[in-house]
């Protein structure tokens, strides 16, 4: 990267397809600490803002006739929470807020950093793997709260032959603690390939100005390939959150009922 | 890489940056950053998790409850409007008939009456003519005696003229008594 780097000042592509997911701060050059007010914070707190916009100002009027801004929260809503009865079952209705958030938080994230020059948060696997995490702990807790060791018959797979049944549970132990990185990597690793082909279709714009003959080809090409990218990663931006929320519900559905 | 100063731009400040400050490898993978982005992270989904339990979620679920509310309401208002427009419509058919049953029987009792009177007035004109009859038969029959009596006076006057004419004095009785004798008989 450092010789493409180098390579800006002639006529030449230049490729930084990786710049984007950069954390800096934002007033100033230091070091990001802990607490540094980076790029990170703006964009997760224009994500709050939006929330609370949509969710908050949009509902205000509480229309029993709703406006757009209500119809939207109010299908947010209604879409989270048929998931969570439909997936996880009506006794994960009281965890209902938690994957609201989640949800809310992953797809204005998604969304907003498909803004250009906007930083996408989900697209670090220091965040997904957080709250990946995170659904792991709870549900694990959650699972051994409500079932004790019960919650154990998830590995023991009763249907199976008995001869079998070591295997299997050998093998869901393994795939059970393989779920927090496939859940975090899928989300990260989605985003940021997204970004990062934007990025390097962008570069391949600029032909026309280094060679006119490749160029004529190339420019058009390649800003066609942005758009084409772009209408993919708005789709992939909601059924990217949309995975993820449902495999969370999926996961409190076999804490809750670890019997198959 | 922080230690490269010949290109006149700035020190590196991230092990994770060259000294263009473009990024070295993924980024994402840039352990230095980490801390700031989990604290981050925390600090809005726990902002995004107050926001929505206390605030959105709860009013939403009013909403809807009272939307839902107000539709079954409504459908029970209908329901109770279309009973109500059944019955009204019944008690109208009962209406309607009541009102031919009776304009029937008003019908038949007025015939009735009409020709109860029409009966009445016949007899009561019948027995008028049958009077008017029984009268005119009597001043026909007065009317001939008279005429008979005048047909005697007018004879025996004749008579006695004639009688007279014949030079003879003609006796008033006699004359009269002879032409009773004579149209007895004659006239009824």
């Amino acid at each position: 990267m450092a010789a493409e780097s180098k390579a800006a000042e002639g006529a030449e592509l230049v490729f930084h397809p990786m710049d984007q997911f950069i954390v800096k701060p934002l007033f100033g050059d230091g070091t990001v600490n802990f607490f540094t007010i980076t790029n990170v914070t703006l964009w997760m707190a224009l994500t709050v803002l939006a929330i609370a916009g949509l969710m908050v100002i949009g509902t205000s009027r509480r229309a029993t006739v709703p406006g757009r801004m209500q119809s939207i929260a109010e299908l947010a809503y209604g879409f989270i929470r048929k998931m969570v009865e439909d997936v996880a079952g009506k006794d994960a209705v009281p965890y209902f807020p938690y994957i609201m958030t989640l949800f809310m938080f992953i797809v204005f994230s998604n969304f907003l950093g498909l803004l250009p020059a906007a930083f996408t948060t989900t697209s670090h696997i220091a965040v997904t793997a957080v709250m990946a995490v995170a659904v792991f702990v709870s549900v694990t807790v959650i699972g051994f709260v409500k079932n004790g060791t019960g919650f154990l018959g998830l590995f023991w797979i009763g249907a199976a032959p008995l001869p079998l049944r070591p295997i299997l549970a050998l093998i869901e132990v393994i795939s059970y603690f393989v779920r927090p990185v496939s859940h975090s990597i899928r989300l990260a690793g989605n985003m940021m390939a997204g970004h990062a082909v934007i990025k390097v279709f962008a570069a391949f714009a600029p032909m026309v100005l280094i060679s006119l003959g490749i160029g004529v080809v190339v420019t058009p090409l390649s800003i066609l390939a942005i758009t084409a990218i772009y209408a993919l990663e708005t789709l992939v931006a909601f059924i990217q959150a949309y995975v993820f929320t449902i495999l969370t519900c999926v996961y409190l559905k076999d804490a809750l009922h670890p019997h198959h | 890489m922080a230690t490269d100063t010949t290109s006149g731009a700035h020190q590196a400040v991230s092990a994770c940056l060259n000294e263009y400050g473009g990024a070295i490898g993924m980024p994402q993978l840039c352990g230095e950053w980490f801390g700031n982005q989990i604290f981050w992270l925390v600090v809005t989904l726990l902002a995004i998790f107050i926001i929505l339990s206390k605030i959105a979620l709860p009013r939403i679920a009013g909403v809807l409850a009272d939307r839902q509310g107000a539709i079954s309401n409504d459908l029970a208002r209908a329901e109770d409007l279309r009973a109500e427009a059944v019955e009204v419509e019944k008690k109208y058919e009962k209406a309607l008939s009541d009102a031919r049953a009776e304009a029937q029987t008003i019908i038949a009792e007025t015939k009735s009456e009409i020709k109860s009177q029409i009966d009445d007035e016949m007899a009561s004109a019948d027995a008028e003519i049958a009077v008017k009859a029984a009268e005119s038969e009597k001043a026909i029959s007065e009317i001939k005696a008279g005429a008979i009596d005048s047909v005697i006076e007018v004879a025996g006057d004749v008579a006695r003229d004639l009688i007279s004419a014949m030079g003879a004095q003609a006796d008033r009785n006699q004359v009269e008594t002879a032409v009773a004798n004579r149209m007895k008989g004659r006239i009824k």
